[in-house]
């Protein structure tokens, strides 16, 4: 059985990821996803907004030297950030530049899900609370930014900003069950009878109508 | 107090209620191609699982495969590698795949529908988001990511949150060159991008009801371009007929019986909605994109619109299409040049699509400066389209008619837009990037009016080419 690793509180340097319906298409753009393995996907994130078609860096934030930093990273983000394409490649590619944590107005669905699967939270805070995290950011990127899960709060340069996050998942991160498959798996007796109940595992036998 | 169908299909596969809150679901069909499946395979050989219901899931191979030959090794070795490991994959875990050119093979979201693997009342799932195809059928069908695919493998199920539902009502009808791309392409419009996060969208009213299950696909399809991660129909008699005979069907009195099980699965009339929004058909008229999200679209006879007619969450994403496009607002979306015509993709690469492109192909030629490719969505598709001599007719007119698979839809074949190039697509994104070149430009529209545009050389309506 795996351990468990429960996920309270991220503590990392912020990097500001500006713009409404940014699609996991932009996150990562497909050519890169012809590969079997997600190692290696960080170096391709936000590839060619960061890239011309040389090579060349446009000068995006992620290559920013004031937002360089070590360890762990929080992405704030805005409206409907991961929308699109349900390619886990995009919070792989997050991941493994070094994303453990996003702030955000909101998520698309299927993006949230796949952090989620990732042991990477995803909170949402009000509009006027990002804008603010974004400025000040962008004013003094080399200050630490704290996710906290237990009191749902994020604080940044001492100010501090309520965050949500529906419970269940909340749940999930700090009891340390997000990686789901072992969980479910506990109930394959149900899960075996869930199938039995259904007609049409059974092929619509004669007992159906019964 | 009623239930609607997800409500009832919810409750049918619901294994237990977990700690968190969530509920851990029973998945009925799982489909699998080999662009979102290698890592989850992976995960399951270093966990040392097995996959639990081998026979519940299906595979074939669409993403990266070429359309223009099927030989073998593929010249991109990448595409090569990730078929060897789907290969390797399906056998070493006892998967049926439907390999190409086995007469089966064809984008994952044609092919269940087309063998009678999606099924009304069953809970449906693939690496994939448009797997809100499935739920033309009256299936509860999503799109899961990698790990999730690794769960269904090992265990059938998956931690969901129940969405809410609203429903989306269109009543009326459709005005002749108007088509049920026309009408989510409208929806999104209206509702926005994000309109649906959170949502189940339960389609219905008279434009729904009267459409064929093909065109249906086509809507639920598209649900997710408006945030909506399923989307559904009722199932009713069209429904049932359409799997009447069908390879994975159930057959004779397990047939009827089945009918009988899916008919109860459909939403109650009482049946209690979060949301509801309505529209009606003569109000859609053949719809573009003019932008850089399926919800910036316009009709064809409209111009694109300034920022002011934005919400102001959407404004700067208007200013950025303006600039990504080359497009002024005001300007008119007809005339716009094109350069590549690409009809195709789960969103219409069946039949009835092909069909009514060819009614527009047959009328005239292909421009020359036009590049334009036919993508039939399945090998099933191809047999068919071909034994109406669909094919002989794009290929008279100068399209390209090629072999099933997603193609220029996202690119990650040969089939990619070069430069700045403007493509009008059958396909149902049109993000920056989308068609396989950073710069590359997307105008989404009904396959009938990638047709005329390839034909007149600009976007154009199609209603003007039509004969009365």
């Amino acid at each position: 059985m795996a351990e468990l690793i429960r996920i309270e509180k991220i503590v990392g340097r912020p990097v500001p990821l500006r713009g409404n319906d940014i699609d996991t298409d932009r996150i990562i753009p497909a050519r890169f996803m012809k590969v079997v393995t997600f190692d290696g996907l960080g170096q391709y994130l936000f590839y060619d907004e960061r890239f011309d078609g040389s090579g060349k860096p446009k000068g995006h934030v992620l290559d920013d030297p004031r937002f360089a930093a070590k360890g762990p990273r929080v992405a704030v983000v805005n409206k409907n950030f991961g929308c699109g394409s349900s390619r886990e490649h995009a919070p792989q590619a997050l991941l493994r530049w070094g994303i453990r944590a996003l702030v955000g107005e909101s998520f698309a669905d299927i993006f949230f899900g796949n952090c989620m699967a990732l042991g990477m939270p995803c909170v949402c805070a009000s509009e006027a609370d990002i804008a603010w995290l974004q400025q000040a950011i962008e004013e003094d990127p080399q200050q630490d930014c704290v996710v906290d899960l237990r009191s749902m709060r994020v604080e940044y340069r001492g100010r501090i900003i309520p965050v949500t996050m529906p419970e269940g998942f909340r749940r999930q991160l700090l009891e340390g069950t997000w990686d789901a498959t072992r969980i479910l798996l506990q109930a394959e007796d149900a899960i075996r009878q869930t199938a039995a109940r259904l007609p049409y595992v059974r092929g619509f036998g004669a007992e159906v109508d019964s | 107090m009623g239930k609607t169908l997800l409500e009832k299909v919810w409750e049918a596969h619901t294994v237990r209620e977990l700690p968190s809150g969530q509920t851990q679901l029973f998945i009925g069909l799982h489909l699998v191609h080999e662009v979102t499946s290698p890592q989850a395979f992976e995960m399951l050989r270093e966990q040392g699982l097995r996959v639990l219901f081998p026979e519940r899931t299906f595979a074939t191979v669409d993403h990266i495969i070429p359309t223009d030959t099927r030989q073998r090794p593929y010249a991109d070795p990448q595409a090569e590698g990730m078929m060897r490991a789907i290969e390797r994959n399906c056998a070493e875990f006892g998967i049926r795949l439907f390999q190409a050119s086995s007469g089966y093979q064809g984008i994952v979201h044609v092919l269940g529908p087309e063998l009678g693997l999606t099924q009304p009342g069953m809970t449906v799932a693939c690496g994939d988001s448009h797997t809100s195809t499935h739920g033309a059928l009256g299936a509860v069908a999503f799109g899961i990511g990698t790990s999730q695919v690794r769960d269904v493998l090992a265990t059938q199920c998956l931690a969901m949150q129940r969405p809410k539902v609203r429903r989306v009502v269109v009543d009326g009808c459709l005005a002749r060159g108007v088509y049920a791309k026309d009408v989510i392409l409208h929806i999104i419009r209206k509702l926005g991008v994000k309109g649906g996060v959170g949502y189940a969208y339960e389609y219905a009213g008279e434009v729904i009801e009267c459409m064929s299950m093909e065109e249906r696909m086509t809507v639920c399809n598209m649900s997710i371009e408006g945030g909506a991660r399923l989307g559904y129909v009722n199932p009713d008699e069209k429904t049932f007929s359409y799997l009447r005979g069908r390879e994975f069907a159930p057959k004779g009195e397990a047939f009827e019986r089945a009918v009988r099980w899916w008919r109860s699965m459909a939403s109650d009339p009482d049946a209690r909605y979060d949301d509801e929004a309505h529209f009606r058909g003569e109000e859609i008229g053949p719809t573009v994109t003019w932008g850089i999200n399926p919800g910036q679209a316009i009709a064809v006879d409209e111009a694109v619109p300034p920022p002011e007619a934005f919400p102001p969450d959407e404004r700067e994403v208007a200013e950025e299409a303006y600039r990504y496009m080359g497009l002024r607002p005001g300007q008119p979306i007809r005339g716009m040049r094109i350069d590549v015509a690409f009809i195709g993709s789960c969103t219409n690469g069946r039949l009835s699509d092909l069909r009514e492109a060819a009614k527009v192909a047959r009328l005239g030629k292909v421009k020359p400066h036009v590049k334009a490719l036919v993508v039939p969505g399945s090998e099933s598709v191809a047999r068919a389209a071909e034994a109406e001599g669909l094919h002989e007719i794009f290929r008279a007119a100068g399209f390209e008619w090629r072999m099933p698979g997603c193609s220029m839809c996202l690119a990650m074949n040969p089939d990619k837009l070069v430069d700045r190039q403007v493509c009008a697509s059958s396909s149902n994104r049109n993000f920056k990037g989308r068609q396989g070149s950073p710069a590359g430009r997307t105008l989404l529209m009904s396959p009938a009016m990638v047709a005329a545009a390839a034909i007149a050389g600009e976007v154009v309506d199609v209603r003007e080419i039509l004969p009365a």
